[in-house]
């Protein structure tokens, strides 16, 4: 690896590489042999966005790092979880490297055992570079990829925090201060709106299942726990009540009109166009909305933590990890991919274009990565926002149930709906499902 | 005389050796469609029968549970909701495409210029692809962006949330239902048309009937086997509709477009509960077929009351 005559990039493209050169006076560790598994073909299904791009674009150095040859596909989210279930559920997947949403399938993964325990490979200084160690994971990345039985199954790869995009110009317009607090971003949204001009004063996911992820972040803010620790579902409790007329409010008193079938996208769409002042979102948006061919509002988003309520300030978080299924026969080199996509220069990579925060505290932390995201006020809120996050759904099998279910509730609030009774009848249907779930 | 009588055994003889081969002859060319059949058809059927009968979830365990997942039917709201919401979506877009359908076959009848290009473009929606045109109406349903919108504008009247709405989002569907369905309805009503002798509309021309009531005692009854025809087509396309539906609302707001495909698929292919997703299967299948079974016995009835021996 010490060889002079390799290239600056593939030096460059190896945590190893790096990690072994700083590491003067400790020469007794073996060095991760890169070229061992020159020659392997391995196939890589990502999820459509940011990471998967990430990686793609810069894939060619790992290929000149290890010899690997890689195929690689990203899919739309929702299309891709359902094609890794049914690929992993056959036996036989297509793919060896796995793009895995923790904050959906993590339960389920680990109940089938679709994927490789790697915790023996994190040990094998043959394939580890001495960088990559389970403490530099933020705890929430080692939550999301242990196992009950403390094996790691994925490595953390990209963290979303949910933060507020705000419209400085809008907020100019109309004399209106940045909220510090829920009850501040409900009054200071009405204010905002101004039907006649097509300007509202807040957006969000209305649709179901996707407005899940932002409702937690009032629930949590209003003091909400997800399961009590018999494992029973709370999210139909007096908090959840309140953070439900909070976001029936928002969203049908300063919201655009048809925000009840808004996803992210939609909800971008109406931001990135000046339509509406303030957006509550997972943090990877950032690039689209600097970008001039795709944003009316380049230069005036603002960004920062989302608002404290009554009961504390929480970020509702979710992940993503990159693993290797069980029935792969090229577990050690995709283990080589893994570890390269979430390797410290892939890590800063994709922290300075906006896309997504590493789970790796020695790259979020490094001043000279810092120094190259160029976006200084998002990087703020993200660092913000890492230390009040809080995972924004109940680690249980039947996520999509609750997802579902409870997100139906709080569309209907949108047309009038009950809070109360809405999340009554919603929470009648999954708790059925749910201890059938867990007991099976 | 003798010759004639000679004749007749003689192809009686003719005949025989014939007789003698074909019994073992015929069940030999059964056997590759059998085989498909019970491959592609019987076998899925038998299976999915079976996965209704068990616990069967993707990553678990299978367990043979009997009738519990039928059981369980009833009493899930998300199921009789979808029911309801299906029966709705089907009657809807089985009478609209009849009536417009209708319309527009007497319509296209009559002779004027241009009457072979126009219905060119009348059947064009009918060769779209679903998925694109559910597209192309997602923009134009949008509440701010929307031409549809824009056209009420126009005439004055107020923005609606189309299928932002739990109330209206059905009705926009069935629009779009409506809209890509109605030449198929017209096709089939045309040919119904064509074969109408032209004797009936004279006599009647003669007594004095106007044209609404030639069009009711004599174009409507002579139609009717067509319509039946149209309308048991539209109406197994539409029960089990889903790609429309899923482009553009996925069930929603909440699951007020949710039919019972759509809500099979989320059981199955969301919540990767095969069993439960099988027992919807086979009920959904049953009720297509009773529904199918109905049309066509009241087919049947009518063309013997109606039009007699004439069909």
């Amino acid at each position: 690896m010490n060889d002079h005559k390799i290239s600056r990039r593939a030096i460059l493209a190896g945590t190893a590489a790096a990690g072994a050169l700083s590491l003067t006076g400790f020469p007794a560790r073996a060095e991760v042999q890169w070229k061992k598994y020159a020659g392997t073909k391995l196939e890589v299904m990502l999820a459509k966005g940011p990471r998967g791009d990430n990686l793609q674009k810069y894939i060619k150095e790992f290929t000149e790092l290890t010899g690997i040859q890689v195929e690689s596909e990203q899919i739309p989210e929702q299309q891709q979880r359902q094609k890794a279930v049914i690929e992993l559920a056959s036996g036989r997947p297509s793919f060896d490297v796995i793009h895995v949403s923790y904050h959906v399938q993590k339960r389920q993964f680990e109940k089938a055992g679709w994927l490789a325990d790697i915790s023996g490979y994190m040990k094998d200084s043959n394939l580890t570079a001495p960088d990559l160690v389970e403490s530099d994971f933020s705890a929430a990345g080692l939550q999301y990829a242990k196992n009950d039985k403390g094996q790691m199954l994925s490595l953390p790869w990209s963290v979303d925090y949910f933060i507020l995009y705000y419209n400085k110009e809008l907020f100019q317009k109309k004399g209106v201060a940045v909220p510090k607090t829920l009850d501040e971003m409900v009054a200071a949204a009405e204010k905002l709106t101004d039907p006649k001009e097509g300007t509202f004063g807040f957006v969000g996911r209305g649709l179901r299942n996707a407005n899940m992820a932002l409702w937690t972040n009032f629930y949590l803010n209003y003091g909400g726990e997800f399961l009590d620790n018999k494992g029973n579902i709370l999210t139909d409790g007096p908090e959840a009540i309140e953070a439900t007329k909070l976001y029936q409010t928002l969203l049908t008193k300063a919201a655009p009109p048809g925000v009840a079938g808004f996803n992210w996208m939609e909800s971008m769409a109406s931001f990135t166009q000046g339509r509406s002042a303030m957006w509550i979102d997972a943090d990877g948006w950032a690039p689209p909305l600097e970008d001039p061919a795709a944003s009316r509002i380049v230069g005036k988003v603002g960004y920062t933590v989302v608002p404290a309520g009554p009961k504390g300030q929480y970020s509702s978080t979710y992940g993503d990890g990159i693993g290797i299924a069980a029935a792969s026969k090229n577990k050690e080199a995709a283990y080589l991919l893994c570890q390269w996509a979430v390797s410290k220069t892939q890590g800063a990579r994709l922290l300075q274009a906006g896309g997504g925060v590493p789970f790796r505290n020695s790259i979020v932390n490094d001043p000279e990565v810092r120094k190259g995201v160029k976006n200084a006020e998002w990087l703020q809120s993200v660092i913000d926002s890492a230390k009040i996050s809080k995972l924004g759904l109940p680690v249980v099998i039947p996520v999509a149930e609750f997802r579902d279910l409870v997100g139906a509730a709080l569309t209907a609030t949108l047309s009038g709906g009950d809070p109360a009774a809405e999340l009554k009848k919603a929470h009648e249907q999954f708790r059925p499902i749910l201890e059938r779930s867990e007991k099976a | 005389m003798s010759a004639v009588t000679q004749t007749t055994p003689a192809a009686e003889t003719d005949a025989a050796p014939e007789r003698e081969w074909r019994p073992p002859s015929y069940w030999p060319f059964v056997v590759p469609a059998l085989v498909v059949v019970l491959a592609i058809i019987i076998f899925p059927w038998l299976f999915t029968i079976w996965m209704s009968l068990n616990e069967w979830k993707v990553g678990s365990p299978t367990i043979f549970v009997g009738l519990a997942n039928y059981v369980r039917l009833p009493t899930d709201p998300r199921f009789v909701e979808a029911v309801g919401h299906t029966i709705v979506y089907t009657a809807l877009s089985v009478l609209l495409p009849l009536i417009f359908g209708t319309f527009a076959a007497v319509v296209f009848h009559q002779k004027f210029a241009g009457r072979g290009f126009l219905r060119g473009v009348f059947i064009m929606p009918m060769m779209a692809t679903p998925v694109a045109i559910a597209l192309v109406w997602t923009m134009m349903f949008h509440p701010q962006l929307g031409v549809l919108n824009y056209l009420l504008s126009l005439v004055g009247l107020p923005p609606q949330l189309w299928v932002f709405n739990p109330i209206t989002v059905i009705p926009s569907l069935v629009l779009v239902e409506t809209w890509q369905w109605t030449p198929l309805v017209m096709l089939i009503v045309l040919g119904g048309l064509a074969a109408i002798p032209i004797e009936p509309y004279e006599s009647a021309e003669i007594d004095g009937a106007g044209v609404w009531q030639m069009f009711r005692y004599i174009t409507l009854p002579l139609i009717t086997p067509f319509l039946f025809i149209a309308g048991m087509i539209r109406m197994i396309d539409a029960v089990k509709s889903f790609d429309i539906i899923f482009a553009i609302t996925q069930g929603g707001p909440g699951s007020a477009s949710e039919t019972i495909n759509l809500y099979l698929y989320s059981v199955a292919f969301v919540y990767y509960d095969l069993g439960y997703g099988s027992a919807i299967a086979v009920v959904f299948f049953i009720l297509i077929i009773a529904l199918a079974g109905v049309l066509l016995y009241l087919r049947r009835r009518t063309m013997w009351t109606e039009i007699g021996g004439g069909a």
